[in-house]
């Protein structure tokens, strides 16, 4: 008769979550806000397991993941098929930043002939394999949630993995830089200096920084909930611009956004 | 009634304020604006600076005198220090077995407000009849509200968006000052013409030098405050507004309105008397940590009116709509009084100029008719 040894149990081990950070056409800006979290970095890693961030460490835990942060946008067909590869191996897919939301900077390129830039830009342009558009990553593969911004604000970031620790919705507002503006206490800079500002139909995350430095917003947040660009535009003609310059008001990093995009196409053909 | 000579009284004024312990908080120049800030010493104050306000549109001009208060009203009321934009309601840590709500420090808030314009007293008042009146009352709301002394200052020249002799609000104070000044300026002489209101602003007084008021003095404050009554740029008209917007719901101007409006909040946010916040409750990663914090809201966002798995309010109409009529019709049925003082801020601060005054007078224009009206004119008809 064998006599089972009672066993002793193994001490409970915290499963952490595996966290992995993925980058496509972008400046790496919004992944480093993540190393930017210098407090909160170690409460991060006591929370998550860092499996995948190659900005930040060379070790690379196999996926599948729970949580990935996606910047940067669709240039490559290499880029489009990759993430694919992305979404099946994560559970929760984040895309952070205005390339990864929006298409960014890069999208400048879908107003024009991507070919004649590469002819103009590249000795040999058939080396290049591109595609014809910048495109955000939701164009592609299902996405749980866009973390806004050029670059992403750190504590919304901090909140929005603080959010899925918790299995709670992320507390980012998606009304008007204007409502941080008034609450920080600036003086609006289109009613007392004329200037022309985004901030009427962008959407709030970096705390109103450019008004509180004399300058209008750039719109780095993409377009707020319930656009009203044409009106906005209306009142920048009328303060004196050209078509031109509202045009290029509304084509910036988040230019291909769909409100934005749409009100830059207006004042070009009007 | 009595006078107060010259600027150095004032100055002895600010100072008898801050040895009683007050903060004071009044008119400064900042940037491009007036701002309502900490005072120490009368250079802090707008000396001979002015203002003009038209919808969408601020700046500020030099006046060529002294006048210390010879502005309107600075772009942000006195709100902010009663319910600030963004204020931590309370604090808690995870413990073994539930959580321990953190003690508080103790703070104690004793402001004086200089220059408080009588459309900003109302604003004030009116917020008073919404924190503190009734079966609730804010607990943050009273702490600051407690010790706080009013020093108003009659305004006598009114600006381009101002109305509020049509909501009698101004622009001279009647009540709900401790202290209330008329600013002067004559050739030779500045001076003011103050009045008291309270046992606080009688203390505060008697501790300034000043002597009795004359005749001619009194008289030329009266000039001046008559005078300014006819300065006001704006003007509504206020006969049987609850009924008139409860009755036009569907009126077409609505969504006229919404073509031009950016559902950006700036109207509410400046305006003395909205209230609206949301509260959210926020952890740290480790979730051992929670505060709930209060932050000014608007009814022009969409999440403000999420309720139960949806939007209530989609489009800008209905979100103008609700502002407006909450504003001016309904705020009479929850509270007694307008929630509109007058200030004209909604106008000079929208980023595109939408003017309520202009609004109301463009759904009298095609508004359904008064059911009563017409019952009366069918009355008049049969006899």
């Amino acid at each position: 008769m064998v006599i089972k040894k009672k066993q002793k149990s193994l001490p409970h081990k915290k499963y952490k979550p595996k966290l992995a950070v993925f980058k496509f056409a972008s400046c790496d800006g919004c992944q480093l806000s993540l190393l930017d979290c210098e407090d909160e970095l170690l409460a991060v890693t006591g929370e998550i397991e860092i499996a995948h961030f190659l900005e930040a460490s060379r070790r690379v835990l196999d996926g599948p993941y729970d949580l990935s942060l996606v910047e940067g946008s669709i240039t490559t067909p290499h880029d489009a098929k990759r993430i694919r590869d992305v979404r099946k191996i994560s559970r929760t897919l984040v895309t952070i930043g205005a390339c990864a939301t929006a298409g960014g900077i890069q999208a400048l390129r879908n107003f024009k002939d991507v070919k004649e830039f590469v002819s103009l830009v590249y000795a040999r342009p058939q080396y290049i394999s591109t595609l014809a558009t910048s495109t955000p990553i939701v164009e592609h593969v299902p996405v749980d949630f866009e973390l806004r911004g050029c670059p992403i604000n750190k504590s919304q970031l901090v909140e929005t993995i603080s959010a899925f620790l918790q299995g709670r919705k992320p507390q980012t507002p998606t009304s008007s830089v204007c409502m941080e503006c008034k609450r920080r206490g600036t003086v609006c800079v289109m009613v007392a200096q004329q200037m022309a500002c985004m901030g009427p139909v962008t959407q709030d995350g970096c705390g109103a920084i450019c008004p509180a430095y004399n300058r209008g917003c750039y719109g780095c947040f993409g377009p707020k909930e319930t656009t009203n660009t044409e009106s906005l535009a209306k009142w920048f003609l009328e303060m004196g611009m050209k078509k031109e310059e509202v045009m290029r008001t509304f084509r910036g990093f988040n230019g291909y956004a769909p409100e934005f995009r749409q009100e830059s196409e207006r004042q070009e053909m009007g | 009634m009595i006078a107060i000579n010259d600027r150095e009284s004032f100055t002895i004024l600010l100072k008898v304020l801050q040895e009683k312990g007050y903060t004071v908080i009044g008119p400064t120049v900042q940037g491009q604006a007036i701002v309502y800030d900490k005072i120490d010493s009368i250079q802090d104050l707008p000396v001979g600076c002015g203002d003009e306000h038209r919808p969408g549109g601020y700046s500020l001009r030099k006046r060529g005198d002294g006048a210390l208060f010879g502005y309107v009203v600075g772009p942000a009321s006195f709100k902010k220090f009663l319910f600030p934009p963004s204020q931590k309601l309370w604090q808690a840590k995870r413990t073994k077995d539930g959580f321990d709500v953190q003690k508080e420090k103790k703070e104690r808030f004793k402001m004086a407000f200089l220059g408080v314009r009588p459309c900003e007293i109302q604003g004030i008042m009116v917020q008073v009849q919404v924190f503190l009146k009734g079966n609730y009352v804010d607990s943050h709301y009273q702490k600051r509200r407690k010790d706080n002394l009013i020093i108003a200052v009659n305004c006598s020249e009114p600006g381009g968006t101002c109305f509020c002799t049509s909501m009698h609000t101004g622009p001279s104070a009647k009540a709900g000052f401790d202290l209330c000044l008329t600013e002067i300026i004559e050739e030779k002489r500045h001076y003011f013409v103050a009045e008291t209101g309270s046992p606080g602003g009688e203390v505060i007084l008697k501790e300034v030098p000043h002597c009795e008021a004359s005749a001619s003095e009194l008289k030329h404050r009266d000039q001046i405050m008559d005078k300014a009554e006819n300065l006001m740029g704006r003007t509504m008209d206020t006969s049987g507004i609850k009924e008139l917007l409860y009755r036009n719901r569907d009126h077409p101007q609505w969504e006229k309105i919404a073509q031009r409006c950016l559902s950006c909040a700036n109207c509410t946010m400046v305006c003395p008397t909205c209230f609206c916040s949301h509260v959210t409750e926020g952890t740290d990663l480790t979730a051992q940590d929670v505060q709930r914090v209060r932050s000014w809201d608007s009814c022009f966002t969409s999440d403000f009116s999420y309720i139960h798995g949806r939007h209530v309010r989609h489009s800008t109409s209905a979100r103008y709509r609700q502002w407006m009529t909450h504003k001016l019709a309904s705020w009479i049925d929850q509270f007694g009084m307008s929630g509109c003082v007058g200030c004209g801020r909604c106008i000079t601060w929208c980023p595109v100029g939408i003017d309520i005054t202009e609004e109301v007078r463009n759904i009298r224009l095609g508004s359904v008719p008064n059911p009563n009206d017409s019952a009366k004119g069918v009355h008049d008809e049969n006899d």
